[in-house]
């Protein structure tokens, strides 16, 4: 073996071998909005997405709903229609510093000087570019407005990186006056770095890593929508269009700690990668009498969605008919919840924007812990913004019903420690996998055992998935199926139009081992199925 | 036994210390670096005088800019107010004048309006002089230094105002601060 180590081969596996059916973790009714991986997050799709949204917003029509079932209250109605908080009264501030418009360098330069530029940026007395910690670290993320102004940088004060944002701002729009194109990525030495650029904001990652250009968008797409999350799309257009050199800083301020978490859940969370959330395992009577106590005790009017989340998998979803929830969206409550310590302390009331449901308003979100030892989070989400005693009320009657019945308690048996280990599928040779469902947008993985546990075997492992992911999903020559042997591990990749399967194996099994655990691990799957996802789409 | 539901809120810039006041007054407790509040939080507490009980039901609003308009969600119908400032950063006090401008112009007419200077037990870092203080609400409104080490001295405002019926809690945690009454 010692001389195959450094060996990597790669066969593409015959389709016949394994035995496709249809997915296991089907269901009639989907309560997500299913998407492929890849899928419609990137670049002028996204664009013409939100321009279509924006004619049609889910938050005004729910209102309006609200407003023909009882149209006797039409004194409160004009005030309900605003529902964004920020909209009216938040705008820049005029006692903002008014400088003129900032001199745009790339008018003056050419793209090469530019380039040369940002390759010995280090010798600009900049002190946060001169540490080598900063410049240690692997994947750095900026976030600026159109006219340069730094909004977010993930290391490093964003003050002192003004120069650095500068020549970035220079390179958007250098391509864009100058060809009429949009800059993607570049390749400077080991580093790559790619744009994304949106209306009124650049979002610019600079990597060693191997993560692909495309998935590195979506990252960067994810940042985008969770400064949308705090802000809204419209609240966003309108302070750039009354202020063109605005510090969004401003308005983001106790935000970062949500673009930070959002970074940090990106290197963990295959989910983002999937563009699936993860079911936490539950028997499916158990979770019918969550969702249930959630129907019976808040059938409030305007409650649009009420979840449950547990150590960042969901529990249960109940939403209202017509409506459904994006897993980008989700993925941004979970981060939310996350971040925010503070939600543990008290009940809380705070606006949200889901930017996939309706980038133009907030929804507002009564959230508040379930236990005493904060794990099990209820989220109710609504478009009515005087509720929140009415929704308080409705999660007392839940958590008495949830403790009354060992809803709870069945909930943190799950969370426990090896309640969900690869050996409960009785496959050796099989050491993690995920197995997402198309239709349903959930995806399944065991917890992560030895080897994978120290923070460096994990990052590999993710990054093991990000390739056999991007091979797979390579535009140029999309793989149904991919077999490959690395260093420590053998892996198999299997798309169908159901469903995506990714597994790893200790490094000595063969194909046909694998292709017999495969189809194994799909039997066992398939048998668990009620168990593993959410199979119910429960409405109110 | 007679029980009174108060509906109490506190404002003012972000990093004052009103959650830490919350915090005190509802449970004696007190963190280091708390974190930021997102959008509002509610707490209640119960509490006995001349076998009265007040039921306190606390807004815990979140001071950054862009949770600004929301505000008068949480003071609309309020008992009480308590706005925050913190005597060590000069910036916070002129933000506290706003809020009491806004609520003598916009919330219910006998709202009373409590003014707090937080952080008393960083005398040594003032900024805000007890001198330079021009509150608008000065003929009229209690303002108080809140301190949450002390908590003593800060609790005691609030049970007297409590006497008062008209429902204002003085928190206090850890540090002091100065109230004026």
């Amino acid at each position: 073996m010692a001389a195959k180590e450094a060996e990597q081969t790669e066969i593409e596996v015959e389709n016949e071998e394994l035995q496709e059916d249809i997915a296991p973790g089907d269901c009639g009714s989907a309560m997500l909005i299913a998407s492929d991986s890849f899928d419609s997050l990137v670049g002028n799709d996204y664009e013409t997405e939100l321009a279509i949204k924006k004619k049609k917003s889910h938050i005004n029509e729910i209102v309006r709903q609200g407003s023909f079932e009882q149209e006797d209250s039409c004194g409160e109605q004009a005030d309900v229609n605003h529902i964004g908080p920020y909209g009216d009264a938040t705008t820049p501030s005029a006692s903002e510093e008014s400088s003129g418009e900032q001199s745009d360098p790339s008018m003056t330069k050419e793209l090469s000087a530019v380039l040369d530029e940002i390759s010995k940026s280090p010798d600009h007395d900049d002190d946060d570019v001169k540490t080598p910690e900063w410049k240690a670290q692997s994947k750095h993320v900026f976030i600026l407005s159109d006219s340069g102004k730094p909004v977010y940088s993930r290391y490093g004060n964003e003050d002192k990186l003004v120069t650095v944002f500068g020549v970035m701002q220079a390179l958007v729009s250098f391509v864009q006056d100058s060809a009429h194109d949009s800059i993607r990525s570049l390749v400077a030495g080991e580093h790559r770095i790619i744009f994304l650029h949106h209306e009124n904001i650049i979002l610019v990652c600079v990597t060693r890593g191997s993560e692909s250009d495309r998935l590195i968008r979506i990252q960067l797409n994810y940042l985008y929508n969770q400064i949308l999350s705090v802000l809204t799309l419209s609240t966003l257009k309108k302070i750039f269009k009354q202020r063109r050199n605005y510090d969004l800083r401003r308005q983001l301020s106790g935000s970062e700690k949500f673009l930070d978490s959002l970074l940090t859940m990106m290197e963990r969370e295959p989910g983002l990668l999937l563009s699936a959330v993860r079911c936490l395992p539950l028997e499916c009577q158990t979770r019918d009498m969550i969702a249930q106590s959630i129907v019976q005790h808040a059938k409030v009017k305007d409650l649009v969605f009420a979840l449950i989340i547990a150590n960042s998998q969901l529990v249960t979803l109940v939403r209202m008919k017509k409506y459904f929830l994006h897993p980008m969206d989700l993925h941004i409550i979970i981060n939310l919840i996350n971040a925010a310590e503070s939600f543990k302390a008290a009940e809380s009331w705070t606006p949200i924007c889901l930017p996939k449901f309706d980038s133009s308003g907030f929804l507002q979100a009564h959230i508040s812990y379930l236990d005493e030892a904060c794990q099990t989070c209820l989220l109710l989400l609504t478009v009515d913004r005087d509720s929140f005693f009415t929704l308080s009320g409705c999660k007392t009657k839940i958590t008495e019903r949830l403790i009354k019945y060992n809803g709870l308690k069945a909930i943190s048996d799950s969370l426990r420690k090896d309640s969900y280990n690869i050996s409960k599928c009785g496959i050796s040779d099989l050491r993690h996998f995920l197995y997402k469902n198309k239709s349903t947008a959930q995806y399944t993985s065991p917890e992560l055992e030895a080897p994978y546990l120290s923070p460096g075997e994990q990052e590999r492992l993710f990054g093991l998935y990000h390739y056999l992911h991007n091979r797979i999903h390579s535009s140029a020559r999309p793989l149904k199926i991919l077999y490959h042997v690395g260093q420590y591990e053998a892996l198999l990749g299997w798309v169908t139009q159901g469903f995506e399967l990714y597994a790893v194996f200790s490094p000595l099994v063969t194909k046909s081992l694998a292709i017999n655990a495969v189809n194994k691990l799909m039997a066992w799957i398939r048998k668990e199925a009620s168990r593993l996802f959410i199979l119910e789409s429960v409405t109110f | 036994m007679a029980v009174k539901e108060i509906k109490l809120c506190l404002l003012g810039e972000s990093g004052v210390g009103k959650s830490s006041i919350v915090l005190r007054f509802v449970r004696d407790q007190y963190k280091e670096c708390l974190e930021s509040t997102i959008g509002a939080s509610f707490m209640t507490k119960r509490v006995v005088l001349d076998e009265r009980t007040f039921i306190f039901q606390i807004w815990d609003t979140a001071g950054q800019e862009k949770y600004r308009s929301l505000a008068p969600m949480y003071y609309r119908g309020a008992a009480a107010a308590i706005v925050v400032y913190d005597i060590t950063r000069e910036s916070s006090f002129p933000a506290a004048q706003e809020w009491v401008k806004e609520l003598q112009r916009m919330a219910s007419g006998n709202i009373v309006i409590a003014v707090a200077g937080n952080k008393c037990d960083l005398e040594d870092l003032r900024e805000v002089s007890t001198v330079a203080r021009k509150l608008p609400a000065d003929d009229f409104t209690p303002s108080m230094g809140t301190s949450y080490y002390l908590h003593g001295t800060a609790r005691e405002p609030g049970t007297r105002r409590a006497q008062e019926k008209k429902g204002c809690c003085g928190g206090g945690g850890k540090r002091n601060s100065d109230i004026i009454y």
